[in-house]
């Protein structure tokens, strides 16, 4: 039995999540829809604390509603004017977004509600009690330890990879 | 009432379809990437509730998204990179004025 502050918060990020999350695709500002897909994210990094993933808010927060919607915003106003309006969608596109997507998602519903696991309600109370509080020194010794379930050849993998990402950044968007 | 595992699927599986529908009718690239993100962190949702519901005492679903976070700030700014780039060839990110590679 979960609280009702939790199940009342729970419906408020749901809904601005759904709703958010339809209207960044279909607005015609691109400006705007950046930022409802600020609010999106947001929204999902409260699921994160309230699943318990309190470092994993924080990240998402820090990473992506600060770090990627910074370069959203700057590339935005790089290319576009303020008043800029997309064009309206031509029909054929439109039909085959709309069957594309609500196709993917009537199967995804399908397989969601059909699959054993899920049937079994676990409320969200039990989960956080069965599940041990995860301390950040923990996170550290999984991010760099040897042993099994640990990360640090990927870690040292992305360290690569985001070094590989600058050189290309600069490489790519500079003036010739 | 409880909150079960399918109360985070379901808004996840909502955003994905939503990320989809943009992504085919969108025609600006920035507005193509944005629902790209928006694909993305519903994957990352998805990883962090089987996690909690089905394993709660492990954190491999959690390690798996920090590290999903960190690959798409990298593929984010190598795409804005692109698009700048292509902006100042081309005039404008619409991808129907972006021909020159397609056949």
């Amino acid at each position: 039995m979960d609280s009702v502050g939790n199940i009342i918060l729970y419906v408020i990020v749901a809904l601005s999540m759904i709703v958010f999350s339809f209207m960044s695709v279909t607005s015609r500002k691109i400006l705007r829809s950046a930022t409802y897909l600020l609010f999106v994210l947001l929204s999902t990094a409260v699921f994160y604390f309230q699943l318990g993933y309190q470092f994993l808010g924080a990240v998402q927060i820090a990473v992506y509603a600060g770090g990627i919607m910074v370069l959203f915003v700057f590339s935005i106003l790089l290319t576009h004017r303020p008043d800029d309006k997309s064009g309206k969608i031509d029909s054929h596109r439109k039909v085959a977004g709309v069957c594309g997507s609500v196709l993917g998602a009537a199967l995804l519903l399908f397989a969601l509600l059909t699959m054993p696991v899920t049937a079994a309600g676990t409320s969200l109370t039990e989960v956080l009690s069965a599940g041990s509080s995860i301390s950040m020194a923990d996170i550290g010794h999984t991010l760099l330890g040897t042993d099994k379930f640990h990360y640090l050849l990927p870690f040292e993998a992305v360290s690569v990879l985001l070094l590989a990402c600058i050189i290309g950044g600069v490489v790519v968007a500079r003036k010739r | 009432m409880d909150l079960g595992i399918l109360w985070y699927l379901v808004p996840s599986v909502l955003m994905f379809a939503c990320g989809v529908y943009g992504f085919v009718t969108r025609k600006n690239l920035i507005a193509i990437l944005i629902s790209l993100e928006l694909m993305l962190n519903a994957a990352d949702l998805n990883f962090v509730a089987f996690n909690r519901y089905l394993f709660p005492g492990q954190m491999e679903g959690m390690m798996f998204t920090l590290f999903a976070i960190a690959i798409a700030a990298a593929e984010t700014a190598i795409a804005i990179a692109i698009i700048i780039n292509i902006y100042r060839a081309v005039g404008n990110t619409d991808i129907n004025e972006i021909k020159k590679m397609k056949f």
